[in-house]
């Protein structure tokens, strides 16, 4: 087994006092071992922010203790500043200074040598596409722009652990596929990276080992086949006249009422095989499906079967954010 | 090494680290403050529409002894040094409500020199506002009469001024929680020369508000001002007095930027 990185250990955090308080991490246990790309997946409110700003020493814990490289992110908070970076889902930059100029200014702060800043901002525009506009503002460039420099500010100081919190969150298709093939230029640099994501499909592209967060703890953990073997490879989905029609399909195909009215979801490895024999038992019961379709797993599946619950937004991450 | 590979971390902070972050946040927030073009133009024009009011609107019913251009303008000066620099507060809530400050807190920088930077901008900010107001003042009838230690005394004064002050924002910035708490602040600030002798003498003012205008830090630093700018106009202190005013006023000053400088870097560190 590869040396731990990052290690947390029961870590509570609340926000508010007396009957407003709110308990976002109810004592969360992790591990991120060296090299590894470990996603943090859940809703929001599921308390993935207040992890990462403690883990990148942002935010003191209630309880519980975190130690990267074995340093304790409180008590030696000024040297894991030197081995950790944080990418969180604000832009962190100046939007009145131009790329060029902010990269700067972080290769500096980073204590780049005085000799190397040039050379390391070049190199790290050219790294996330930005070097034709890195004369511009950053108020002209596109979201997506905008999180690659983001990302680049967040490697200036070739940090042994990446924590990007959010990183695709409002960004097209396109601009999502380009920073996750950034993404993984960077993991095979040779960076450890601590992603935290609403998106299964997010989790599945990049990380080795997927934990989620439930309620500010860990509920399951596992590699993206792993919690995929649990939930399913993929779903089929069957949109039924009415309830009662629902009930009966899902009494014949065995599966668990979701709540959710006429629809039913029923898990599948998408085999043909599979899929005839689902279909032949629906058609059995003489209930005609007014539509079906075969998707992959959502956050929601995973929820629904790894926790027994739809996975609820809450208000309190946005507060801590 | 490719440009995505890691590498050890560098040795400790040591003072000419410091010395390099301060350089680096100044220069920041120096190309921010004059790109915000707004706010730039806001802070060159406002006091000239001041001085101009004061002079051409109030001056003709307020008799001072002497053309009130050349009794009112030290004060202008400061009331509009100590309101640029009181915006100062702002910068520093905005930067503390941004993500920028994350960034900057989680590198390994000498984290106070980001509020530092924001006071030395300032500094130079409020300098360059200032020639324009003095430039304005001269134009419509302004006659400094002062020997070059005069000068130099009237503008270490307003330098001292202005960086009490700025402290005080910044400390006031890292405190409050909003844009609207912060420019209140600055609103505070430009109502402090109003109850002292800037624009009247103190003694036409009713008794009660007399004991706070003759006490205030920025009495003494007018007259001080206007006895080194002016000497021997109306309100301007002479001979000893000057001396002793002028020392009152760098006290004030030197006081004020202590105990908010020494407060900034505590507010700085707490709020995480």
């Amino acid at each position: 087994m590869k040396d731990v990185i990052v290690r947390a250990e029961g870590l509570r955090k609340a926000y508010g006092s007396g009957t407003g308080r709110v308990e976002v991490l109810g004592g969360l246990d992790l591990t991120l071992h060296q090299g590894e790309v470990l996603a943090l997946l859940g809703p929001n409110g599921a308390g993935k922010t207040t992890t990462v700003r403690i883990l990148s020493t942002l935010l003191a814990p209630d309880a519980g203790t975190a130690t990267v490289a074995g340093l304790d992110v409180v008590r030696d908070a000024h040297r894991v500043r030197r081995l950790v970076s944080l990418t969180g889902q604000q832009v962190a930059l100046d939007l009145k200074q131009t790329g060029l100029e902010n990269l700067t200014m972080i290769a500096r702060l980073a204590r780049t040598p005085r000799r190397e800043v040039r050379g390391r901002v070049a190199e790290l525009l050219d790294a996330v596409g930005l070097t034709d506009v890195a004369g511009r503002r950053v108020d002209t460039y596109s979201g997506g722009m905008r999180r690659r420099l983001d990302l680049a500010a967040g490697l200036v100081a070739r940090p042994r652990v990446l924590f990007l919190d959010e990183p695709s969150t409002g960004l097209d298709p396109r601009s999502r596929r380009s920073l996750w093939d950034l993404v993984r230029d960077v993991v095979a640099g040779g960076t450890s990276l601590f992603l935290t994501t609403q998106y299964l499909e997010e989790a599945d592209e990049l990380a080795d080992r997927i934990a989620l967060i439930d309620g500010g703890r860990v509920a399951a953990e596992g590699t993206a086949d792993q919690l995929k073997r649990q939930v399913g490879q993929a779903r089929v989905e069957l949109d039924l006249a009415d309830p009662a029609a629902a009930l009966r399909v899902r009494t014949a195909l065995a599966v668990a009422g979701s709540g959710d009215g006429s629809l039913v979801s029923v898990p599948t490895d998408g085999s043909v095989a599979h899929v005839r024999e689902l279909l032949a038992r629906v058609e059995a019961t003489g209930v005609v499906p007014a539509s079906w379709a075969l998707r992959e797993p959502t956050l929601d599946d995973v929820f629904l079967t790894l926790t027994g619950h739809a996975a609820a937004t809450t208000q309190t991450e946005e507060k801590a954010a | 090494m490719s440009a995505l590979a890691t590498y050890p971390s560098s040795p400790a902070g040591t003072v000419r680290d410091a010395l390099s972050d301060t350089a680096t946040m100044v220069g920041r927030s120096v190309r921010l403050a004059t790109r915000d073009v707004d706010s730039m133009i806001t802070a060159a024009v406002l006091p000239v529409v001041i001085l101009l009011m004061f002079t051409f609107v109030f001056g003709g019913a307020i008799h001072v002894g002497v053309g009130y251009v050349q009794y009112a303008t030290p004060g202008i000066i400061l009331l509009c040094a100590g309101f640029g620099a009181a915006n100062t507060a702002m910068a520093v809530e905005q930067d503390m409500s941004g993500g920028m400050v994350d960034r900057l807190r989680s590198l390994p920088m000498t984290s106070w020199t980001f509020v530092l930077g924001h006071v030395v901008a300032s500094l130079a900010k409020t300098l360059m506002t200032t020639a324009i107001l003095f430039g304005v003042a001269v134009a419509i009838g302004f006659r400094p009469t002062a020997g070059l230690l005069g000068w130099l005394g009237a503008v270490g004064l307003l330098l001292l001024f202005v960086h009490a002050i700025a402290w005080a924002a910044a400390f006031t910035g890292l405190m409050v929680r909003s844009p609207d708490a912060a420019s209140g602040f600055s609103f505070g600030v430009m109502f402090l020369p109003y109850v002292s002798s800037a624009f009247v003498p103190v003694h036409t003012m009713p008794t009660w508000l007399r004991g706070f205008a003759e006490h205030q830090p920025v009495t003494p630093l007018i007259e001080a001002v206007r006895g080194l700018l002016v000497p021997g106009s109306p309100g301007a202190v002479t001979g000893d007095r000057l001396g002793s005013t002028a020392l009152l006023a760098v006290v004030w000053c030197l006081g004020i930027a202590l105990v908010f400088a020494v407060g900034a870097g505590l507010a700085f560190r707490r709020r995480r």
